[in-house]
């Protein structure tokens, strides 16, 4: 028996026996499944994908009537997730990062005030939020006829939020594509610089250039497209508002109880980030010369965000995963859009699996771009 | 009157404990002193007054006649004279040696890129590391770090230069090429205040020599003195502790 006394072997001998067993364990449930279904007269598989839904969604990116398929209707539940999830996350890194930071500050009230905002925010749990939020939009704020307007442009009452926009015009609709090529030619220019800075020692601007560039492609295109200058703004039509961006009531609570609910927990996580640096490092800049706030975002800040980027990633997943609490205000994202075709099909080991599936995906694609973006931050010890 | 330096009777507490008693010491214009004594003697926190990194509480800290008091610009201008060497170098880990050096003069001082480039290039070449400009501070020896921590704050050309035991941390055999550094700073006329217990660097290069013991300055006189004829039974007992 000098088989198993390797450490090596009887290491490889509880895999395999694990392993075996995991996939014995499955075969049983996906086997008694199957009889189950079989006994109800359910058909298992993924035909029922291209029937058609027969009912209609709230919101929609795509447009979707209740004649088209379930794959269609399901299609647009996940960019409703995908749409929360990626506005959510922006707006709760960047009202974290400024509430992790106020919470250090030298000025008792501000300091205080974020704590207190934080403690509060992060000890009520997510649920109630959404539905306070929700009640504030269905329950508090008035009709279309006499919709609050704080500031022109912008309209609130219980048919949720309405703003003035850019007109519907070709040229407006492709400035965010001017904005990526931008970040693109922003990494351009910063390459570019790097190497000037490697072969003459003089390194080349990078900002100047990027906002060159995007103005003047912006303005080009604005010469070309005959000076657009239209706003569309949301005018009183019948029961409802015409024109402008509308967020829906339901969109509009989940976005804001999810942001300000995660912003809680992202803002401790900076706050523990920037205490994470060392005393020393605040020591050495004053001593330079560098006034706090210099000292802050040139020395601290850079240091505390990579010891706070792991945590951060975690958040961002945790509040796309609970946009799928949307449910339970009637925002049709992809889990309302699933649950409610489970309901009329029947099919729960198909959507279930495909719920799973699709968070698993969003989850694992979201950290590999956040670690790419870690892993290049991360400090060079060698 | 070219005292650059001037403490009157000052006093620290940090909380209940008093770290420093009615301290008075005046340096001049480029002379150079070595302050040693025991540890928790206050030999740092007094060199830390000096930039107020330390605040004080009582009596007065005045450099180039300027009394530091918690006048913010005072401060600023004030550590943009005074360069200041940690004993644990405080690099910034997250920016490359040149970028370290550019920073201040960038950032406190408003030259334009190519100016502190010049200068950190300068400095560079003087402390020998002009070949490392483009790594991490991760990536050098401990002795090399902290001649890029003296780089960097000459970069501010500074008239007063504050040492912070600066090889207390370094392996033995990085000592010498920190000391040299100094020495060759000290000869180019610096005004200097090293907290150091490198007695060898001391005979050569120290104008005065400051004996500090629980919180006082018990000894004050020149090398040979010091050295050979110390006048408190404290400072014989510590001399002859750390000369074997």
């Amino acid at each position: 028996m000098n088989f198993l006394k390797s450490e090596k072997n009887r290491e490889y001998l509880w895999q395999v026996l694990f392993t075996l067993s995991i996939i014995a364990f499955f075969t049983f449930i996906l086997r008694n499944t199957q009889s189950a279904l079989d006994k109800q007269g359910i058909a298992s598989g993924f035909s029922f994908l291209s029937q058609e839904a027969g009912f209609e969604i709230g919101e929609s990116i795509i447009d979707f009537f209740s004649d088209d398929t379930y794959q269609l209707a399901l299609l647009s539940g996940f960019l409703n997730t995908v749409k929360v999830a990626f506005i959510g996350n922006i707006l709760a890194l960047a009202l974290g990062f400024i509430v992790g930071v106020t919470s250090l500050s030298d000025n008792y009230l501000v300091a205080k005030l974020s704590k207190f905002y934080v403690e509060s925010i992060r000890n009520i749990p997510l649920i109630l939020q959404l539905f306070f939020w929700y009640s504030i939009f269905t329950e508090v704020f008035p009709s279309v006829r006499s919709a609050l307007n704080p500031i022109g442009g912008v309209y609130l009452s219980n048919r949720g939020l309405y703003l003035v926009s850019f007109s519907d015009h070709w040229f407006f609709n492709i400035l965010p594509l001017i904005g990526i090529l931008s970040v693109v030619a922003f990494f351009f220019f910063k390459k570019r610089s790097i190497k000037s800075l490697e072969r003459t020692g003089v390194a080349r601007k990078i900002f100047l250039p990027t906002l060159l560039f995007f103005i003047l492609v912006s303005f080009a295109l604005w010469l070309v497209a005959g000076l657009p200058r239209e706003l569309s703004w949301p005018t009183l039509a019948g029961f409802n508002f015409e024109g402008g961006v509308h967020l829906s009531p339901e969109f509009s609570s989940l976005l804001i109880g999810l942001v300000l609910y995660t912003s809680a927990f992202n803002a401790e996580i900076v706050r523990a980030g920037i205490l994470s640096v060392d005393h020393g490092q605040w020591e050495a800049a004053s001593s330079l010369g560098l006034n706090k706030n210099q000292t802050l975002s040139l020395i601290v800040i850079p240091q505390a965000l990579r010891v706070a980027i792991p945590p951060l990633i975690s958040q961002v997943l945790n509040l796309t995963k609970n946009s799928s609490l949307a449910v339970a205000i009637g925002y049709p994202d992809f889990v309302s859009v699933a649950n409610t075709s489970l309901n009329i099909t029947g099919q729960a080991v198909e959507l279930v699996l495909l719920i799973m599936l699709v968070y698993l995906s969003i989850s694992l694609s979201t950290s590999l771009v956040m670690n790419i973006y870690n892993r290049s931050v991360t400090l060079k010890e060698r | 009157m070219n005292q650059v330096i001037e403490i009157k009777n000052l006093s620290k507490w940090f909380d209940d404990f008093q770290v420093l008693k009615d301290i008075n010491l005046n340096v001049k214009k480029g002379e150079k002193i070595v302050i040693c004594g025991p540890s928790g003697s206050g030999k740092s926190t007094l060199i830390r007054c000096v930039n107020r990194l330390e605040v004080h509480q009582e009596g007065s800290v005045r450099v180039n006649g300027i009394e530091l008091t918690d006048n913010v610009e005072v401060i600023e201008s004030t550590r943009k004279v005074v360069g200041m060497v940690f004993q644990h170098f405080n690099l910034f880990p997250h920016l490359t040696i040149l970028e370290n050096l550019t920073l201040a003069p960038m950032w406190a001082k408003k030259l334009n890129k190519n100016e502190a480039l010049e200068i950190a290039n300068k400095y560079l070449d003087i402390v020998q590391i002009a070949d490392q400009a483009h790594k991490y501070p991760g990536q050098l020896s401990g002795g090399q770090k902290q001649r890029v921590a003296i780089a960097r704050s000459l970069c501010l050309k500074p008239e007063i230069m504050l040492f912070d035991e600066p090889t207390s941390a370094l392996d033995p055999e990085m000592v010498k090429e920190v000391l040299d550094v100094m020495t060759k700073l000290a000869e180019e006329g610096m005004t200097m205040i090293c907290v150091t217990h490198e007695m060898g660097f001391a005979k050569q290069v120290a104008d005065r020599m400051v004996f500090m013991d629980e919180g006082k300055i018990v000894e004050e006189s020149s090398p040979e003195e010091f050295f050979n004829n110390p006048k408190s039974e404290r400072t014989k007992k510590f001399l002859n502790q750390i000369l074997h």
